[in-house]
């Protein structure tokens, strides 16, 4: 025990075990009242111990376990980051949250255990997902992170939420199997080259061997990847499943979700890409993702117009900025790349923000109804602050990180495909509009009766917020530098 | 192709194949449930009739622990809950009405072919017998979907998500003779752990809608 604490990779099995172990003594004691600090415990001691992953990886390289099950470099350790952070940030909101759901009578004890568990669970399948250097067991965890959430999208039993909880759970049951059916092609082409079967799906072994793999049976895996994992980034037109589960589970999972889960499918997708690209030598899965992306970010601009669930909107706009990242990886080259990874964070960021404080005018407006949310800053001024200011970084407007990652993305565009940046631009302004058109009366104007007073804890919206402003004002040194060393890893040259 | 170049365990193969593919088509056709059921839990034993074979045949002998949870899952954990189900739930002798029945058929065929045309260009295949098992697991897959989609009860769109997981195993064991154990076993806790929320979601479904309809699920729309 004492050498597994003192090794190398300690901080790595930690971060695994945290969330683990808290998704076993959840189930048995998620229904207290302790449960929602002890839930937050968790996630600080995961955010701590990925924090040390972190800095272990920025100092001495990429790690790679003993057993080579594992494997974090500078492409997934942000990602370990930015997930144990946010899913920390969420726990400080989520236990308020689930205990005034609670006390209204919407979640019974049973369900308070299911949601607390499961949110460890889903924590820790997305962190073995990205950990994982075994190209099938990330497949098991994505799987898993969907099993793990399933129940909770219909956690109040409610007709609506019951049909949203099986419709994610058969259309990305259904997309997913078309991703292992695209990771049992990846292995027929590795067990063809390589003697020693059982590596034969180890990333690292086949990223070594890439430009020896069979670029046929490759071609057509990754259209079975794309689909597949696709299906679960919310790609147009694989999307329908997503604006269901973001809106009708509790408003924590709807964070994480947002958050979290898409990237990590984007994720491997984008590892997928790093194998198949030196193997075909041509960008022909660069342009499949160009081609998915743009169409995702201009319909999803355009269906956010006529939402009228505050929480369905803002899953549309979580498509629109999957589609915009899953396009910039999908022009390659280093600017493109830095702005994706950037636009991952900052879009995490600020949409885990906005759907805490979505979360709070829910319950202070007791509906999700956008017609019925009126006057916030009259009513709850720290709520509609939030609102209006979230708002206002996830359109892109400066001076807030969105506007930067974007203003990258454009500037690649225009060196590589010029007359795709109108196409950019006209869908940035019909998001930009469709969004404001909803916000607006929903923070400014007077207030309508019955809403009630409740006690909202801003801080993780704050810190969230503050962090965008940083990012948008100067990228630090110490990001730029780890951006750059996972921009080289995924496009061959760096920007700095 | 002559079917001579092949050896015998080759041939048999080949035979289990075709013969999964055709249950898939028995699936797509029936309408009864009890028997849709009876014809899932066959396919699941021709995968594992076919597991057992590659495992003896090439020394794989990992994959006899794979032909025992695919011979305990497939063939009779989850049909004889989905049995179970039918019988509470009242439903078995429902006989559903599915449109454009011949229309689907041959939107079947016509996957089969997409599938065998898919898998053409893959030079390294063309003198295996891996060629075929590879399209037929694809065509497996396909038609899992079609199923899925051209039908409205519940139970039909699990046996079809399941059929899927059938033509992905069938894929993993044909073409790769298994994929590493750790993998095989996680895929194998994802099906199960989605057999038991599949049986959850019934029961809520059943409590909110009154029938596993899932076209009474219409309440979402994308744009209002």
């Amino acid at each position: 025990m004492l050498n597994l604490i003192f090794s190398t990779s300690s901080a790595l099995y930690l971060t695994l075990l945290f969330p683990l172990v808290g998704a076993g003594i959840l189930a048995l004691c998620g229904h207290r009242r302790m449960a929602g600090p002890l839930n937050l415990i968790i996630c600080i001691a995961t955010f701590i111990t990925s924090l040390k992953l972190a800095v272990d990886v920025f100092y001495s390289g990429s790690i790679i376990t003993p057993s080579n099950y594992f494997y974090v470099d500078a492409f997934n350790v942000y990602l370990v980051l930015l997930n144990s952070f946010v899913g920390m940030t969420t726990a400080v909101f989520s236990g308020p949250y689930m205990a005034h759901e609670q006390k209204i009578g919407r979640v019974k004890s049973a369900g308070m255990r299911l949601y607390h568990s499961m949110y460890q669970g889903f924590l820790f399948t997305m962190l073995l997902a990205l950990m994982t250097n075994n190209l099938g067991i990330l497949w098991v965890a994505v799987e898993g992170a969907t099993l793990a959430t399933v129940l909770l999208v219909s956690l109040y039993r409610t007709p609506e939420s019951i049909e949203a909880g099986w419709k994610y759970f058969l259309i990305c049951g259904v997309g997913i199997a078309q991703a292992l059916f695209g990771t049992t092609l990846i292995y027929f082409a590795a067990v063809q080259i390589m003697p020693d079967s059982s590596q034969a799906l180890m990333w690292s072994v086949l990223y070594s061997h890439a430009a020896e793999l069979e670029p046929t049976v490759l071609l057509l895996a990754f259209v079975f990847l794309i689909v597949g994992y696709g299906t679960k980034i919310g790609l147009v037109p694989l999307h329908n499943w997503l604006p269901d589960a973001h809106s009708e589970g509790p408003t924590p999972m709807s964070a994480i979700l947002s958050g979290l889960l898409l990237n990590i499918a984007l994720y491997a997708v984008v590892r997928f890409k790093m194998l198949i690209d030196p193997a075909l030598g041509t960008n022909i899965a660069g342009h499949i993702m160009m081609g998915f992306g743009l169409l995702s970010f201009l319909v999803a601009g355009l269906l956010l117009h006529r939402q009228r669930d505050i929480k369905r909107m803002f899953s549309y706009s979580s498509i629109e900025h999957m589609g915009l990242i899953t396009f910039a990886f999908g022009i390659g080259g280093p600017l493109a790349t830095f702005g994706a990874l950037l636009h991952m964070i900052v879009h995490s960021l600020t949409k885990s923000a906005i759907f805490v404080t979505v979360g709070h005018a829910t319950q202070a407006c007791k509906t999700q109804s956008i017609e019925q949310i009126r006057g916030l800053i009259n009513s709850q001024p720290k709520i509609g602050w939030g609102l209006l200011i979230g708002t206002i970084a996830i359109a892109g407007l400066p001076p807030f990180g969105v506007f930067t990652s974007e203003f990258l993305l454009f500037s690649a565009t225009i060196k590589s495909y010029p007359w795709l940046v109108i196409t950019l631009l006209i869908g940035l302004s019909i998001a930009f509009a469709g969004l404001f058109r909803h916000v607006q009366p929903m923070v400014f104007g007077p207030c309508p009766q019955g809403h009630i007073h409740i006690k909202a804890n801003m801080w993780p919206v704050a810190l969230h917020l503050c962090l965008i402003l940083w990012l948008g004002i100067a990228v630090p040194d110490v990001l730029a530098g780890w951006i750059d060393q996972a921009t080289i890893m995924i496009s061959g040259k760096g920007v700095l | 192709m002559d079917i001579a170049v092949f050896t015998l365990a080759e041939q048999l193969i080949l035979t289990l194949a075709a013969l999964m593919l055709f249950t898939s088509f028995l699936l797509l056709a029936q309408t009864r449930l009890l028997t849709l059921i009876h014809i899932f839990a066959l396919q699941g034993g021709l995968l594992c009739a076919t597991t057992l074979l590659i495992a003896f045949t090439y020394g794989r002998h990992h994959l006899l622990i794979s032909a025992a949870i695919t011979l305990g899952l497939k063939v009779f954990f989850i049909p004889i809950q989905l049995q179970k189900l039918v019988t509470h739930l009242d439903i078995k002798r429902e006989v559903e009405v599915v449109g454009h029945p011949s229309l689907i058929m041959l939107g079947g065929a016509a996957l089969v072919l997409f599938s065998y045309y898919a898998v053409l260009p893959i030079r390294e295949l063309s003198m295996l017998a891996t060629r075929n098992t590879i399209a037929v697991s694809l065509a497996i897959i396909l038609l899992g979907m079609l199923l899925i989609i051209s039908r409205r009860k519940a139970v039909v769109q699990v046996v079809g998500f399941m059929c899927m997981e059938n033509g992905l195993m069938f894929a993993a064991i044909s073409a790769t003779h298994g994929m590493p154990m750790v993998v095989e076993l996680g895929v194998a806790l994802d099906v199960l752990v989605a057999a038991i929320l599949f049986g959850i979601f019934f029961f809520q479904i059943r409590t909110e809608f009154g029938s596993l309809d899932v076209d009474k699920l219409n309440r979402l729309k994308e744009v209002d």
